[in-house]
């Protein structure tokens, strides 16, 4: 069983000429995390809200933990959390009892709850807090007491809008740590982002959104594997006496296989003798996998190999790729 | 936390509803039982001046006539059962959709989001009667003495559970329909013609002498909770008939509840 399916996912607002979300189809596996990367309203939050109750599909369906979510909203709600970007937390209850009133919404029995309160109140680093509104909470207070409520009822799959959006940088540390202990306990999560390195640093896979559509969806390094010519390759050349140029050997580099452009890099070094110039390859595909086939081709022209750097695309290279534009 | 771990359908959805509902009650009756004191102070201090003012002071002062008092008392219940009602309801709702966001933990608990709202409903309408229970001491402190006949307390409960009910549909509508940047403007322009339109202050037959008015005060439904309160505990006075107040009282309800829930839904699903 999947842990969430949607299939031709379509939502269009009542008075909009456009669909927020444009027939999308992916799957998610139990314990995966998920990651749904894209621009403030390229349909992220649109998709989460259907796949959680609170948005009415247009057309298409949506399931989590095995439920239509359409079809039966009772029972999938149950199935899943969601872990606001704002803090919607009861402010006329204790920290604690966010937590077991959640609970107890979700049918755990008094005692289950409070056991449970106290395990994920320490794990959360709220133990001494437990007593005290959440009115005076800062945003990463906020987001790991909302985390810690959406555990309570032990969903299947948790949903993140945004987990990270405007904490301060330990804070969010702290909930990628937290995110990477429930991915190793197998919980399901499914975050939406436009933060390239959070999605790339936690998610299993990445699905990339634009405009409502799903653009690409693989692991970040297929992602990134697959983007023409952003891997780079840069060599370091100890040239011989044999009067060969950076220019001369442009068109052997080429002709390797994966390479897509050479370009010569001005000398960096301000003697006019240096023995060393410099070269750029844009790859397509892993850069690495060039470093014998040059090192070889140069060997055979009496040429050596003095240093390699690699560039890897990140994934917001792949973003720029896909939609021509960046994130924010 | 494993997927195995969770005995997904095991409690049958009714079931499981019915306690989330149960829960989600027990909630508001925690809240507003730390916040006692403040939720009588709240709902108490505006019918207790009026009683007070219109009753006793202006009494004292033989501006008004003997007897006005155990008039305007009924009409105080009545009022104090639907304002109630109606603040309890529609504030909190339009600050939990509009600002705090409060409510999507209830919207997201196993529970249809008609029963959310048949919650706001019932703690609204369980407040409200309270409140009106706590008006008959204080009735009795202020006055001196009360309208009181035994057998007109079915009638009376009736007229508060009523009463209490249409308070929470107008609150429910309210809250659904008003957003937060106009909840001071909306509701200064519902309350107070709401407050005086209703009959409470005086009987509606004694209005044939200002026709224009008894037409207006026809169409406020809290006339009919009034009238119904003064048959139960000063039948002396002219009154309408009980059955046509239950009667007009019974649609306004049916009314407002389907437009309140319509409203509710459009607010808690895109």
């Amino acid at each position: 069983m999947t842990a969430v399916e949607v299939s031709e996912l379509v939502k269009r607002y009542p008075k909009s000429t456009v669909n927020a979300v444009d027939g999308i189809t992916f799957e998610v596996a139990p314990g995966e995390v998920f990651g749904l990367l894209g621009p403030n309203g390229a349909g992220k939050t649109t998709t989460v809200g259907m796949l959680t109750t609170r948005v009415k599909p247009t057309s298409g369906r949506a399931m989590v933990g095995g439920v239509d979510v359409g079809a039966d909203a009772v029972r999938a709600r149950s199935m899943l959390a969601v872990v606001p970007q704002r803090s919607n937390l009861d402010r006329s209850l204790s920290i604690r009892r966010n937590l077991t009133f959640h609970a107890a919404y979700h049918g755990v029995p008094a005692a289950e709850a409070s056991a449970r309160a106290d395990d994920l109140l320490e794990q959360f680093g709220l133990r001494e807090r437990g007593d005290v509104k959440p009115d005076l909470f800062s945003g990463g207070q906020s987001q790991r007491v909302m985390i810690a409520r959406a555990l309570m009822h032990e969903p299947q799959v948790l949903f993140l809008d945004e987990p990270t959006t405007g904490l301060d940088p330990a804070a969010r540390l702290f909930v990628w740590d937290r995110l990477r202990e429930l991915r190793e306990r197998g919980v399901t999560l499914f975050l939406t982002t436009h933060d390239m390195h959070e999605a790339a640093l936690l998610a299993d896979r990445v699905g990339i959104m634009d405009h409502g559509k799903l653009l690409a969806l693989d692991v970040p390094e297929a992602l990134m594997r697959g983007l023409p010519g952003s891997s780079t390759l840069e060599l370091s050349v100890h040239a011989g006496e044999n009067g060969h140029t950076p220019d001369s050997l442009i068109g052997d580099f080429e002709r390797l296989p994966g390479v897509e452009r050479v370009e010569p890099l001005p000398q960096d070094s301000p003697e006019p003798d240096d023995p060393h110039w410099h070269v750029r390859l844009y790859v397509s595909g892993e850069a690495s996998a060039l470093v014998a086939p040059t090192a070889t081709l140069l060997a055979e022209r009496g040429l050596s190999l003095s240093g390699v750097e690699l560039g890897e695309p990140t994934l917001e290279d792949v973003f720029i790729h896909l939609t021509g534009r960046t994130l924010r | 936390m494993t997927a195995a771990a969770i005995p997904a359908g095991v409690t049958a959805p009714a079931v499981k509803q019915r306690r989330a509902f149960a829960a989600v009650l027990r909630r508001d009756l925690l809240v507003t039982w730390s916040e006692l004191p403040v939720f009588l102070a709240q709902v108490i201090l505006q019918p207790l001046f009026l009683l007070f003012v219109f009753g006793k002071v202006l009494g004292s002062l033989g501006y008004t006539q003997h007897g006005y008092s155990d008039l305007l008392f009924p009409g105080l219940l009545a009022l104090t059962s639907v304002i109630t009602g109606m603040q309890t309801l529609a504030f909190p709702l339009v600050i939990e959709f509009g600002w705090t966001k409060e409510i999507e933990d209830r919207l997201l608990a196993p529970m249809s989001t008609a029963l959310v709202a048949a919650e706001k409903v019932l703690f609204a309408s369980l407040r409200a009667l309270t409140a009106t229970l706590v008006m008959i001491p204080v009735g009795i402190l202020v006055l001196g003495s009360i309208p009181w006949r035994w057998s007109g307390v079915p009638l009376m409960v009736l007229a508060m559970v009523l009463g209490s009910l249409l308070g929470a549909g107008l609150g429910l509508v309210l809250g659904t329909l008003v957003v937060p940047q106009r909840i001071n403007i909306v509701f200064s322009l519902v309350f107070t013609p709401l407050l005086f339109t209703g009959c409470s202050q005086y009987p509606w037959p004694s209005l044939s002498r200002l026709p224009w008015f008894q037409v207006v005060t026809a169409c406020n439904p809290m006339t009919y909770v009034s009238e119904l309160m003064r048959a139960a505990l000063v039948p002396e006075v002219p009154h309408i008939t009980p059955w046509v107040c239950i009667v007009v009282l019974v649609c306004s309800l049916i009314v407002l509840m389907a437009v309140g829930v319509r409203g509710f839904y459009r607010r808690a699903i895109d």
